[in-house]
Parts: structure tokens; sequence; C-alpha cells
């Protein structure tokens, strides 16, 4: 564990999402391992580690699309656990970008984007209209506006999804492994959308493989074995000085 | 389904084939011997009395006949698709017809009286029928929605009602439950008419099988869709509403509108209760002049137009909603 190494962090200290000696199961499996962990505000996190190591489970736990068993996670000030009353809240304040897109077939780009602040915060159409146009502008797809998601290449219905997310205003966005089920020429136009959004602030928690994007914008990177924390750093001392062994036979993996 | 792009060689252009296929059906047309029918008689010149005409005289009206029946399919083989499904259509209606005619009815019959029975089984048995039918596929559906929610939620109590409803409902013979509620609810204080109990009958009992339709259009949506609106912070009747069900209403429209036909022809069912339909009228208008098969067939006809007509609405319902996703 490397969790006592300092890190340089450029906001407020107090976390927005915590999670203290969290355990998870799936029958007699376990998925998470004690993971202890602290985020602040506009953090850029990126968690990777070999397949089945946990992490996808880890960030699907943080809007409790999966449920924790053991310890603490607590989101936004707010602790999650089975009885919540106030869920719905939570998630609306916590976008997520799923592997597999997971757009609404049936709606068209825009209604796809207005459907959260619209039927959700209830903000009225004209609004919730103009807040859409305005960040499928931001992603660059503002002229697919009246399309069917089914119309759009992966890497455009992607995009359309992190614009989805955003017309909630959340404030903090989940990544899980956004571009793998991208073909190759794809990948690069969804990170650098994922970029401009780190360089705009946003606090960003992101399970991926895509190393170039680990180094160019993350605060820290998270290595995961096994459903435990193996090691945790800055891009640099990742990279350049892995401390533990099964973290270099994973970057020997994935870099070579 | 998907054609292939490799074109076989009809079967019929085969000599060989041609050839087997003449023998099979000269020896299907020599078993059934129709040589005391129409045909016989149609032959006569050429074979004389057809009573007395012997083996000879079955063997020629068999020969031609198969003749006939050969020379007509490879005609129609060399149709366009379009144009040979149209003359199987009529061929096939025409020997209905003949089958009807064999009956050696009275057609006048039926438009014989004042008002005529006809008139009567269309201004009373088809508004009746339709009327019944319509109000119980409303209810149905709406029952289905209900039971479709209650057998995928967690609730022990929901769950265990609506399987209960949906393994009594389609447990038990539709005839059957008609009688249980028409006599069943007098007998705890409820008293209630012919029209409204053979609603319900239909209701319920149809409401079983849709609730399964419906319990299968919604489990057909990808879990990616629930959790895609969930991390927005939807509650679960908004995505029932908005998001899960206009994905099931294109999956769930061609079995329900199956149901609708099946429903409009088990309503027969309810004549039983003496309701003014289709099925009584052609019973009660036939029996007077013991001219049953008459109006039978008459019902036969409403019922096989009134379904044509349902298919041909629900095909159009079907392209609309495969356009639009």
């Amino acid at each position: 564990m490397a969790n006592n190494i300092k890190m340089q962090t450029n906001s407020e200290d107090k976390p927005i999402i915590s999670l203290k000696s969290v355990s998870k199961w799936y029958e007699d499996f376990q998925a998470l391992k004690n993971i202890d962990l602290e985020i602040k505000l506009k953090e850029k996190i990126v968690i990777c580690g070999p397949s089945g190591s946990g992490k996808s489970t880890l960030i699907r736990c943080l809007n409790r699309l999966e449920a924790h068993q053991e310890g603490q996670i607590t989101v936004t000030g707010i602790e999650l656990h089975e009885r919540m009353k106030d869920i719905d809240t939570v998630r609306q304040d916590i976008g997520m970008v799923f592997q597999s897109f997971n757009l609404f077939p049936h709606l068209t780009v825009l209604e796809n984007c207005m459907a959260g602040p619209n039927w959700v915060r209830g903000i009225d159409q004209n609004e919730a209209k103009e807040r859409a146009m305005a960040l499928l502008k931001q992603v660059k797809i503002p002229e697919q506006a009246d399309k069917y998601p089914e119309q759009l290449s992966g890497g455009q219905q992607q995009r359309v999804a992190i614009a989805r997310s955003l017309c909630m205003q959340p404030k903090v966005m989940l990544f899980d492994e956004p571009t793998s089920a991208l073909d190759p020429e794809m990948v690069s136009e969804v990170l650098d959308t994922m970029v401009e959004l780190a360089e705009s602030g946003m606090t960003m928690i992101c399970v991926t493989h895509e190393m170039g994007f680990a180094k160019q914008v993350a605060d820290r990177i998270i290595f995961m074995d096994e459903g435990e924390i193996v090691e945790q750093n800055t891009p640099e001392e990742f990279f350049n000085n892995p401390k533990n062994n099964r973290t270099k036979a994973f970057l020997d993996q994935v870099l070579s | 389904m998907f054609v292939d792009t490799v074109v076989e060689d009809k079967a019929l252009h085969k000599p060989a084939f041609l050839f087997g296929l003449s023998i099979a059906v000269l020896a299907i047309f020599f078993t059934f011997n129709f040589t005391n029918t129409i045909f016989g008689e149609f032959l006569s010149p050429v074979i004389g009395n057809p009573e007395k005409s012997g083996f000879f005289g079955r063997l020629a009206v068999s020969f031609v006949l198969t003749i006939l029946f050969v020379a007509n399919l490879l005609l129609i083989s060399f149709a366009r698709l379009k144009i040979q499904i149209l003359i199987v259509w009529i061929e096939l209606f025409l020997l209905f017809l003949a089958f009807a005619y064999s009956f050696d009815l009275e057609i006048a019959y039926i438009f014989s009286g004042q008002p005529s029975k006809i008139g009567l089984m269309i201004s009373k048995g088809l508004f009746t029928t339709i009327y019944i039918s319509a109000v119980s596929i409303l209810i149905a559906t709406a029952i289905a929605i209900v039971g479709a929610i209650a057998k995928l939620s967690n609730n022990g109590f929901a769950y265990a009602i609506a399987s209960f409803y949906t393994s009594l409902f389609r447990g038990l013979p539709l005839l059957l439950q008609i009688y249980l509620i028409y006599m069943g609810l007098p007998q705890l204080g409820f008293m209630i008419d012919a029209i409204p109990s053979g609603i319900a009958a239909l209701s319920l009992c149809y409401g079983a099988y849709m609730t399964e339709i419906f319990r299968a259009g919604i489990q057909s949506i990808p879990k990616g869709q629930w959790e895609a609106s969930r991390a927005l912070g939807f509650p679960f009747g908004l995505i029932l509403r908005k998001i899960i069900l206009p994905q099931s209403i294109p999956l769930i429209i061609p079995p329900t509108g199956n149901q609708f036909i099946a429903m409009l022809k088990d309503s027969s069912l309810v004549s039983v209760l003496g309701i003014w339909e289709i099925m009584f009228l052609a019973k009660k208008l036939g029996a007077k002049d013991f001219n049953h098969l008459e109006m039978l067939l008459t019902a036969a006809m409403i019922y096989w137009l009134l379904t044509i007509i349902l298919e041909m609405i629900q095909a159009r319902i079907e392209r609309k909603y495969q356009q639009k996703t």
C-alpha cells in the first residue's frame, strides 16, 4: 500500500468522495477488499489494472449501481447505503459514461441530452434544449442533434453519452472503460473530449487502459489487482518508478 | 427472413420431378374417385355414363384432373411472386366455396326476413362482438402492464398475486371462466349482467396471456438502459414510462395483435350467456328453420373478414413502429 505518499492537489482539501475499508462480495467471491480512498474536488483519477481486478466494480459502487457490503462510501457529503431515501438526488450529481454508451435508442441525440434536465431536474424544455445544444457543441457534434443514436458512429455515440451526462451539471464524472468498445480510429476523438473536460476542471474518475491519457491528465493513478488497491501515485512516479511487482508486470504488458 | 443470394432451379421445371409429381397426384385422384362428381358428368361424352364407366372412366377422370392440376402449377410457377400469391389465394378460396357449395345451401335464406338475417347479424351481432372485444382488450392491456411489473418486482405479495393470477386464468378453459364469473359472482352478492361478465372473463383471461407478453417485452430491453437511466437519477416510474415501455412497444405489438385477433374469435364463447353477438345470432337465426349451416357459414365469413381487416391494421402499425426505431 502506498497511501501515505503525499499527493499534490490543486484545490480544497475536503474530499468529494471518500471510501473507508469498503468490501464487496459477489456470492463467495470478494470483488473489493478493504478499499480506502479519498478523492478531492477537481482531482482527476485514473484507475487501471488487469480485467477482473475490481476497477469497474469500484467505480459502479460510487453511484451505487452496485451495492457494497462493508465499509463506508461517502459521495458529495452523503453516505451511500442500503436504506437511503435520496439515492436519485445523489446520482443526479454524478455523471456516468459506460463502455457500451447506453444511449436511449428511441430518442434523438438532442432528446437524449434533454431527458435528464427536463424530466428529472424539472428544467423547462427551452432551457434544457439550449443547454443540450451547448454541450453538443462542446463535444463537437451539434449537427447530429436530430439523428437517432444508431445513425452515429461509436465515437460519436460516446461523445453524446458524455454530453448527456454533462447536461445534468454533475459534480463528478465517472468513466467506465469509455473507449474499450470503440474501433481504434475513434478512440482519440473520445479521449480528446475527455481531456478538454479535464482541463475545464471537472472531477473525474476514469477506469481505462489508455495510458497516454493517464499520463496527460491524471493527478493520480490507482493500480488495482484482485480487489485491492495495490499502488497509487502521480503519473511520473507510477510509470517511471513503480514500487510493486504486480504493477511492474502490468506496466510491462500494457506499455510493450 | 434472410433470402439467400444463390438461386436454385425450380423443382417444378425439372422433368423428373414433374413426372414423379404427376404420378403421385394421379394416384391421389384415382384413390379418391371423382367419377361420380361434376367432373365425371363433364367427361361423359368420352366415358359415357359415369356410374357405369368402371375402371377406365375412373382412370380417365383422374388423368384429366391430374393434367389440369399439374398444368396449373406449371403455369403459376412462371408468374411473378405477387401474381403467384394472388392466384393461389383465389384458387384456394374457390375450392373453399366449392366445399361450401357442396352443402347444398339455401343462400337466399341468409337475406330473407324483415329485417334481413344478415342485416341483423351485422347491425347487432358484429357491433356487439367488436364492442366486447375492444373493451376487453383495453382492460386486458391495463391488467397486463400491472401484471408484468408485478411479476418483475421483488415484492413477494405482488409476485405471488400476479403469478397466481396468470396461472389460474391460463390454466382454465375460457368457457369455464365465463360460466364461473357469470354464475359465481351472484353467489357473492354481485348481480352482474351478461355483457359485463363476458367482458370480465375475456379481459381476465387475455390479461393473463398478455401479462407474459408484456413481461417478456420489458425484460428484453438491455440492462444498460436501466443502468444509464438510474445513473442519471431517474426514478423507477419515469424509467418505465419514458425509457423502457416505449422501447418494448414495438416488441409487444405483434403478439398483442395476435391476442386481439384471437380474442375477437373467442368472444363467440360469450354467446352461451345469451349475448346477442355474431355467434349467438347465427345459432338463433338458423335454428328457427333448421338452416343451421347457412347462418354458421355467414358468421364464419364475418369473423374471417374481420380478422383479415385486423391483420392489415396490425401490419400497418408494425411498419410504423419499425420505421421509428
